[in-house]
C-alpha cells in the first residue's frame, strides 16, 4: 500500500508542475496583448516644448494636482483635427477649475502643426513630439488617442478615436480637482 | 508488497498488469490481451510484457487523468488535431500580417467572402497565440512526459530484471525459432565466440545461454523526448521579453531614431543607405544573364548606422545625451549588433522621401537669393539677402485635393505640395505660388517675380528588424538531444539471443526491436561452423 501512495504522490506532483506551467504560460501570453499602460497606472512623465509659446517648456509632473487630458494627434489625421474644436470649447470652461490640455502633434515638421493651431486660434498648450519618444511611452497606435489623467498622476482613462462633446465634458469632469 | 502482484512459477514476483514475466518471460494468464498475444503466437516485446502502470490503476481521479495522458492514442490524436489546425491558420494571414487599415472583423469577410468569415469567427486569425493553440501544445508536452515516465520506467526494471534462463514459452514464442538443435560441446564454444565477436555480452545459467547487444538503443525515444521537452522549455522562455525581443523601426537617412522595445535605452541613426544593382556595363559578366531582364537587379541594401546609447537620466520627450556604442554598415543578413540585440536589414524605400528642396527667386532674369527648404526642420519663413521674404503658407508632405483644398495624408514628403508666398520690397506685391512635383506653378497670372526649383534631395528610408534572442541556444541543444535520442534509436538495434536446452536437445530464439532482415544475417554468420538449424520467422502475415 505504501508503494501505491507513493506513486499517487509522484502523480499528483507531475501532473501540478505541469497544470501550473499550463497556468502560467496562459497568463504571460494573455498579458502580451495587453498595453502595458492601463488605468490606474501612473501616468509617464514627459517634458516637452511648447510651440504655442516660445522658450516654454511643459512637463506632466509639474501638473501634479490637475486633471490633465493628453490628446495625441497629427494634421494628416481628420478626426484629430475635427475634435480640437470642442476640446478649446470646454477648455476656457475648465482650465480654471483646474484642467490642463496638452496637445501632442506626431506631426514631422512644425509648420503644419502651427498652421493649423493658429488657423483655429487654439488656446491650450501644443507640443510637437518630434522624435516619437512620448507616443512610444504611451503606447500610441490609432490617432487620435487621448489619455485623462487624475490630480494624482493616475491615468483615469484611455480613449482611442474621436470624442464628442458630451462625452469628453463627461471625462474632464472624471479628473476634475476637488 | 501490493496483494494484487502477481507471482511467477520462477518465484519473480511481479507487478499487476504485468504481460511476460520480468525475470524468466513466461506469458502471465490472464494479462494476456493487454498486449494482444491471446490472439498471436508471437509475444508483443516492444515493452517486454512489463506493467503500464496506467493500464493497471484507474481509482482516483489523479490516476485517471494519468492514464488518459499515458494512452499513446491520445497523444498521436493531440498531434493530429494540432497540426490540422496549425494547418488551416496559414490559408489566410494572420492578424498580424494582414497589412490593412480594415479591422479584422471587416477585413477577412470582405478579402476572402464567406471562407474568411467563417475563419475569422473561429478565431484563426489569431491562431497561434491564442490560449487553446497554447493549451494543444502543452497538452503534447504533458502526453509526452506522462507517456515517457510510464514506459520508461518498467522498461528499465523490467530488463534490469530479466534472467539469462528463460521459460520455454517465451523462447518459443519469440519471432525468430529455431527447434531441436542437435549441438556438441564444440558448436556452443564456436557459437559463444561468434557472439562474442559480435560484440553480443554472452550470459550463462545452468547451460541456459543469453546473448545480448546494444540495449541502450532502447532509451532512444526516451532521450528524444527529452529534447522535445527542452524545446518546449526554450518556447516558454521566448514569452519574456528579458529572453527574446522582436521589432521593427523605420530610420530616414540623417534621423537618429529610438529604438523599440529597448525602454528607449538605445538610438540608431542612419548616416547613408546604400542601394545597389547589377550593373551589365561595369561588370561584363553579368552581361549575358541582364539581357532580357527589365528591372534593375538589386546587389545590395546597405545602412551605415551608429548605435548610441541614452546615458544619464532623461525626461522621456527631451533630447537624451547619447554616447556611441556600435557603428556598422548593416547588409541583409549581416546584422550590427551590440549588447545582445542586433539589427537587421529588412525593409527599404529607395529614395522614396524628399530630404530638402532648393529654390531660387528671381525678378527679370535677376536673382533675388535663393533657400533651401528642409522637408522636416525648415522655418515657416525665409529672408533672402535682397530683402525678399518667403513665407511657406502650406505645406503638405503627401499631397491629396480633398473638397477643402489641399491636404495632406501622411506626414512623410512622398509627393510633397507647398504653397510659397513672396514678398519683395520693390514689386511691393504679396506673390503666391505653387510647388508640386519638382515643379512651381504661379497662382497669379500678375506674378512678376519667377520661383525656379533648382535642386531636389531625396532620402531613403530603411527599414531594419530589432532582435534580441537568448533562447537559440536552449533550441539548439534541444534539437542536439533531440538528434541523439533518433540517432541512438534507429542506428543501433536491441538484440538477444537465448540458447535454451531442453531434453538434450536446444531452443534457440532470437529478438530484435528492429531490422529483422538485418538480424537474420547476423545470425548467419553467429551459426556459421556450427549444427544450428535453419530459423523459422513466425510472424504471421495478415
Amino acid at each position: 500500500m505504501e508503494k501505491k501512495k507513493k506513486r499517487l504522490v509522484f502523480r499528483t506532483i507531475v501532473l501540478s508542475v505541469l497544470v501550473l506551467t499550463l497556468i502560467f504560460v496562459l497568463v504571460v501570453n494573455a498579458n502580451q496583448d495587453r498595453p502595458k499602460l492601463e488605468e490606474g497606472d501612473p501616468a509617464p512623465n514627459f517634458k516637452l516644448d511648447r510651440l504655442d509659446q516660445e522658450g516654454e517648456t511643459i512637463e506632466l509632473a509639474d501638473l501634479e494636482g490637475q486633471g490633465v487630458m493628453i490628446n495625441f494627434w497629427a494634421t494628416y489625421c481628420e478626426p484629430c483635427k475635427e475634435e480640437m474644436p470642442y476640446m478649446d470649447q470646454l477648455y476656457e470652461e475648465y482650465n480654471d477649475q483646474g484642467i490642463e490640455i496638452i496637445a501632442v502633434s506626431v506631426d514631422k515638421n512644425e509648420i503644419v502643426i502651427n498652421n493649423f493651431y493658429n488657423s483655429l486660434d487654439l488656446s491650450f498648450p501644443s507640443v510637437h513630439d518630434k522624435n516619437e519618444t512620448v507616443m512610444e511611452a504611451y503606447e500610441v497606435i490609432p490617432l487620435p488617442t487621448s489619455y485623462f489623467i487624475n490630480p494624482d498622476g493616475t491615468i483615469e482613462r484611455v480613449v482611442q478615436g474621436p470624442l464628442t462633446l458630451e462625452r469628453l465634458e463627461e471625462y474632464f469632469l472624471e479628473i476634475l480637482p476637488q | 508488497m501490493s496483494v494484487k502482484s502477481v507471482k511467477c512459477d520462477c518465484g519473480h514476483i511481479n507487478h499487476e498488469g504485468t504481460v511476460l514475466c520480468e525475470a524468466c518471460g513466461k506469458p502471465i494468464e490472464g494479462n494476456q490481451h493487454i498486449d494482444g498475444n491471446d490472439e498471436k503466437h508471437v509475444l508483443e516485446m516492444r515493452y517486454e510484457g512489463s506493467a503500464r502502470r496506467s493500464k493497471t490503476y484507474k481509482r482516483t481521479f489523479i490516476d485517471k487523468t494519468w492514464a488518459f495522458f499515458s494512452s499513446v492514442k491520445v497523444g498521436v490524436w493531440l498531434i493530429v488535431i494540432t497540426l490540422v489546425l496549425s494547418a488551416l491558420g496559414t490559408i489566410y494571414p494572420q492578424e498580424k500580417f494582414k497589412n490593412s487599415p480594415l479591422p479584422s472583423s471587416q477585413f477577412y469577410v470582405e478579402e476572402y467572402g464567406l471562407t474568411g468569415k467563417i475563419f475569422y469567427q473561429l478565431g484563426f486569425h489569431n491562431m497561434y497565440d491564442s490560449w487553446w493553440y497554447i493549451t494543444l501544445v502543452a497538452l503534447i508536452g504533458v502526453s509526452l512526459i506522462i507517456c515517457s515516465i510510464d514506459r520508461y520506467v518498467p522498461l528499465r526494471r523490467a530488463l534490469k530484471n530479466q534472467k539469462t534462463k528463460r521459460h520455454e514459452i517465451f523462447v518459443k514464442r519469440q519471432r525468430l525459432v529455431s527447434e531441436d538443435n542437435n549441438l556438441t560441446e564444440d558448436d556452443l564454444n564456436q557459437l559463444k565466440t561468434n557472439l562474442k565477436s559480435k560484440r553480443y555480452k554472452v550470459y550463462e545459467d545452468d547451460g541456459h545461454i543469453m546473448a545480448e547487444k546494444n540495449r541502450f538503443s532502447r532509451w532512444g525515444a526516451y532521450v528524444n523526448h527529452i529534447g522535445l521537452i527542452i524545446i518546449l522549455i526554450a518556447a516558454i522562455f521566448r514569452m519574456f521579453e528579458v529572453m527574446h525581443v522582436e521589432d521593427y523601426v523605420w530610420v530616414r537617412e540623417g534621423e537618429t531614431r529610438v529604438i523599440p522595445s529597448t525602454n528607449q535605452e538605445y538610438y540608431v541613426k542612419n548616416e547613408e543607405f546604400i542601394y545597389e544593382v547589377y550593373d551589365p556595363v561595369q561588370q561584363e559578366q553579368f552581361r549575358m544573364a541582364l539581357e532580357d531582364v527589365e528591372n534593375p537587379v538589386p546587389k545590395n541594401f546597405q545602412t551605415n548606422a551608429i548605435i548610441y546609447k541614452a546615458v544619464g537620466e532623461t525626461i522621456t520627450g527631451q533630447e537624451p545625451e547619447l554616447e556611441e556604442v556600435e557603428r556598422g554598415e548593416v547588409r541583409l543578413n549581416q546584422p550590427v549588433t551590440f549588447d545582445g540585440y542586433s539589427l537587421y536589414q529588412a525593409g527599404t524605400q529607395v529614395e522614396s522621401e524628399y530630404d530638402s528642396m532648393t529654390f531660387t527667386v528671381s525678378l527679370e532674369d535677376e536673382s533675388l537669393g535663393e533657400f533651401t527648404f528642409d522637408t522636416d526642420d525648415a522655418p515657416p519663413q525665409f529672408e533672402l539677402e535682397s530683402g525678399t521674404t518667403v513665407n511657406v503658407d502650406g505645406w503638405f508632405p503627401e499631397l491629396e485635393f480633398t473638397e477643402s483644398g489641399p491636404s495632406s495624408f501622411s506626414k512623410f514628403p512622398r509627393n510633397p505640395g507647398m504653397i510659397l508666398s513672396v514678398e519683395n520690397p520693390e514689386t511691393n506685391n504679396l506673390e503666391r505660388f505653387f510647388y508640386l512635383q519638382e515643379d512651381i506653378v504661379p497662382l497669379s497670372d500678375e506674378n512678376q517675380l519667377a520661383v525656379e526649383v533648382t535642386e531636389v534631395d531625396r532620402r531613403s528610408a530603411s527599414g531594419l528588424s530589432v532582435k534580441k534572442d537568448y533562447t537559440l541556444p536552449l533550441f539548439g541543444v534541444g534539437a542536439a538531444i533531440f538528434m541523439i535520442g533518433v540517432v541512438q534509436g534507429l542506428y543501433w538495434y536491441h538484440r538477444r539471443i537465448w540458447i535454451h536446452p531442453k531434453d538434450g536437445k536446444y531452443l534457440i530464439g532470437v529478438h530484435t526491436n528492429k531490422n529483422w532482415f538485418g538480424m537474420k544475417q547476423e545470425l548467419d554468420k553467429v551459426t556459421s561452423g556450427t549444427n544450428v538449424g535453419e530459423f523459422t520467422d513466425q510472424q504471421e502475415m495478415k
